[in-house]
């Protein structure tokens, strides 16, 4: 596991002005990066971030639009989310009854990646707890990876 | 020329995004007919495939028969219980293109390049009429003899002869070096 480790840390690095969230093994290394200021505001760390996101998609009472709403902007980074922002997502794609945006939303992961081809089966892996519990299938069990 | 080509292909390009943009516009009824509609109503929410934005304003199948509605139903029980081609419909259902349906590669960049040669071509034979029928005469200073006469005039007046012109020109064996 660790060589995957370090292939990461050189790999997965999709910006580089103050890398925020990303598919990363060990949190610490986000740690020195948080304390660089751009300018006097205050910066969210990475923990922050996630965090943010976690909350929002755990909402109850979640809404289709709001699902939408949050998928599109959280795409819209510069960044691949975290597995437990997913997790997050898919779980609030269960409450609204909507497998298609779940499977959407893995499509979307694995664009998202680029060049990085290895963040995608490590989301799957560390999501497979989540996709066999709500009984989600990934795009290639269903064959939709291909044309 | 440049501006042709591009307006030609503008007119491709502007078809091609009416053509997915309208194909589920204001009047469908269903996804099935992907003609040009004579105008989409904009203030409806709209659908479309785009890599940035993975779920649209709106579902792409808007009407519902009854097996479409029975499987709606299905998908609020627990997923385990959908099969593989269920699952697929319901994708199917909700979304136009798959991910690696929209990244698929066009043939457009053969149009585009053959369009630039047939300009490129078109643009020689007008040059080639123009060159036959437009120029006048060369200036009679062109001419082989004006310009042997010229040259040697030049050595003579040794015009730049540390690095230039009568630098080239070997003096003593009255050639070129």
């Amino acid at each position: 596991f660790s060589p995957v480790g370090k292939m990461f840390r050189a790999v997965v690095r999709l910006s580089t002005s103050g890398v925020r969230s990303l598919a990363r093994i060990r949190p610490c290394y986000s740690a020195p990066l948080a304390s660089r200021c751009y300018s006097h505001a205050k910066v969210e760390t990475d923990e922050e971030f996630d965090a943010r996101w976690v909350t929002y998609f755990s909402k109850p009472d979640i809404d289709a639009w709001e699902l939408k709403k949050g998928m599109n902007t959280l795409i819209g980074y510069d960044l691949v989310p975290e597995a437990k922002i997913l997790d997050s997502a898919l779980r609030a794609c269960r409450r609204l009854n909507d497998l298609a945006s779940a499977i959407r939303i893995l499509e979307a992961v694995k664009d998202k990646s680029g060049p990085h081809k290895d963040i995608y089966p490590y989301l799957i892996q560390e999501l497979q707890p989540t996709l066999i519990e709500l009984g989600i299938s990934t795009p290639e069990d269903l064959g939709m990876d291909k044309l | 020329m440049l501006h042709l080509t591009t307006g030609r292909v503008g007119c491709l390009l502007s078809k091609q995004a009416v053509v997915a943009l309208t194909s589920s516009g204001a009047r469908m009824s269903s996804h099935g007919h992907h003609e040009v509609s004579d105008s989409v109503d904009m203030s409806q929410p709209m659908y479309w495939d785009r890599l940035d934005t993975p779920l649209p304003d709106r579902p792409w199948k808007d009407v519902l028969d009854s097996t479409d509605k029975s499987l709606k139903q299905k998908e609020k029980g627990p997923w385990t219980a959908l099969s593989k081609e269920e699952k697929i419909a319901l994708y199917r259902l909700k979304f136009n293109h798959t991910y690696p349906e929209m990244k698929r590669p066009s043939h457009e960049w053969k149009t585009v390049i053959g369009g630039m040669f047939i300009f490129f071509g078109i643009t020689g034979l007008v040059v080639f009429w123009q060159c036959h029928y437009v120029y006048p005469p060369q200036p009679h200073t062109f001419g082989e003899e004006w310009q042997a006469k010229q040259i040697q005039r030049m050595l003579d007046m040794r015009i730049n002869p540390i690095e230039g012109f009568s630098a080239q020109w070997d003096y003593k064996n009255k050639q070129w070096k």
